[in-house]
């Protein structure tokens, strides 16, 4: 059941966003009852008076971190936040955002694959959150990413998986792993991903800002398993028309015979 | 004395202060453990702080991991 991104085994294909959390405490117990082993954090100035290292926390959680370029609007941007968050953080992977506009916080595809393109060759390993673009999402795996990550619908939104078309194309044509990020609002749209061929899901908004965090962690990481088992087990095919599942033959005759 | 700017905010630092100072002076956990840093865009690496100052007009910024994402 295990996910392999670039030859690193994660148990969960949950991979839990931090922002969002009320705080520190809550963060913990949420990362915990989701069973992510990997969860995503941004870099910013350091502030004095901040309490608490994520990083020592996240690792008590028994989750290892995972730095993003959040806020990062050009590849040059990206690229010196990731070689930032490695000097920081000791770790070479990067969740690579780099956003095109703050209304709708979509990629931009141009600057998203120039990062791409400079980040591999600087050797990270690389897991883009992307449009739901097929062919971008090819593009991306061409330049040496270690996974795709395409959104369901944008960051925050919880409107769920918005274009289920597309998503399949790029799942079936992709040859590295690929986690859907952004856009889950419930349970069911972590398992309706899966279900459609996912390896694994990145969400946040909608464990961080739900009534209640934990309950909802504790919700995604059996709705990431749910769709998983689904995929695995087979489902029926979708008809037209109903089928009966009980018996046709041997149905007593009650009413008198006309 | 130069003046640089550390995380946004003008500052005046004697003129042979080096990048670890800096560090501590930003506010950062003693060590500068789970920090980075960046002189007008470019990313010092931590071996080097000991040993680095700062040009007059420079861009300093100290950098941490938190909630996000």
């Amino acid at each position: 059941m295990a996910l392999e991104i670039a030859g690193r085994t994660l148990q969960s294909r949950l991979i839990m966003g931090t922002g969002g959390f009320r705080n520190l405490e809550v963060m913990a117990a949420a990362v915990e009852a989701s069973g992510a082993d990997l969860a995503t954090v941004a870099m910013r100035r350091v502030d004095p008076g901040a309490r608490g290292s994520i990083v020592e926390v996240l690792e008590e959680a028994g989750c290892e971190v995972l730095p993003n370029t959040a806020g990062c609007y050009t590849a040059r941007d990206a690229v010196t936040t990731a070689q930032l968050a490695r000097e920081a953080l000791e770790t070479d992977w990067v969740k690579l955002e780099v956003i095109g506009d703050d209304r709708t916080l979509l990629p931009d595809p141009a600057e998203l694959l120039e990062a791409a393109e400079a980040l591999v060759s600087d050797g990270f390993v690389v897991l883009p959150y992307t449009n739901d673009d097929p062919v971008l999402a090819r593009r991306l795996e061409d330049a040496g990413c270690a996974a795709v990550m395409p959104l369901g619908s944008p960051i925050g939104s919880g409107m769920g998986i918005n274009n289920l078309y597309n998503l399949r194309l790029i799942v079936d044509a992709a040859e590295v792993p690929v986690i859907l990020d952004a856009g889950i609002g419930t349970a069911s749209d972590a398992t309706l991903a899966m279900e459609l061929g996912c390896d694994g899901v990145l969400l946040a908004s909608s464990v961080s800002r739900a009534e209640d965090p934990v309950a909802m962690a504790r919700a995604m990481r059996l709705a990431v398993e749910a769709g998983l088992q689904a995929r695995r087990a087979g489902r029926i095919p979708r008809r037209l028309h109903a089928r009966a599942s009980s018996p046709e033959e041997g149905v007593a005759e009650l009413a008198d015979p006309a | 004395m130069t003046e640089v700017v550390i995380n946004g905010w003008p500052r005046r630092l004697p003129a042979d202060a080096t990048l670890d100072l800096v560090v501590r002076e930003a506010g950062a956990p003693e060590g500068g453990r789970g920090v980075a840093v960046a002189v007008d865009g470019e990313v010092v690496p931590r071996a080097e702080w000991p040993s680095r100052t700062l040009a007059e007009g420079q861009r300093v910024e100290v950098l941490t991991a938190v909630q996000g994402g």
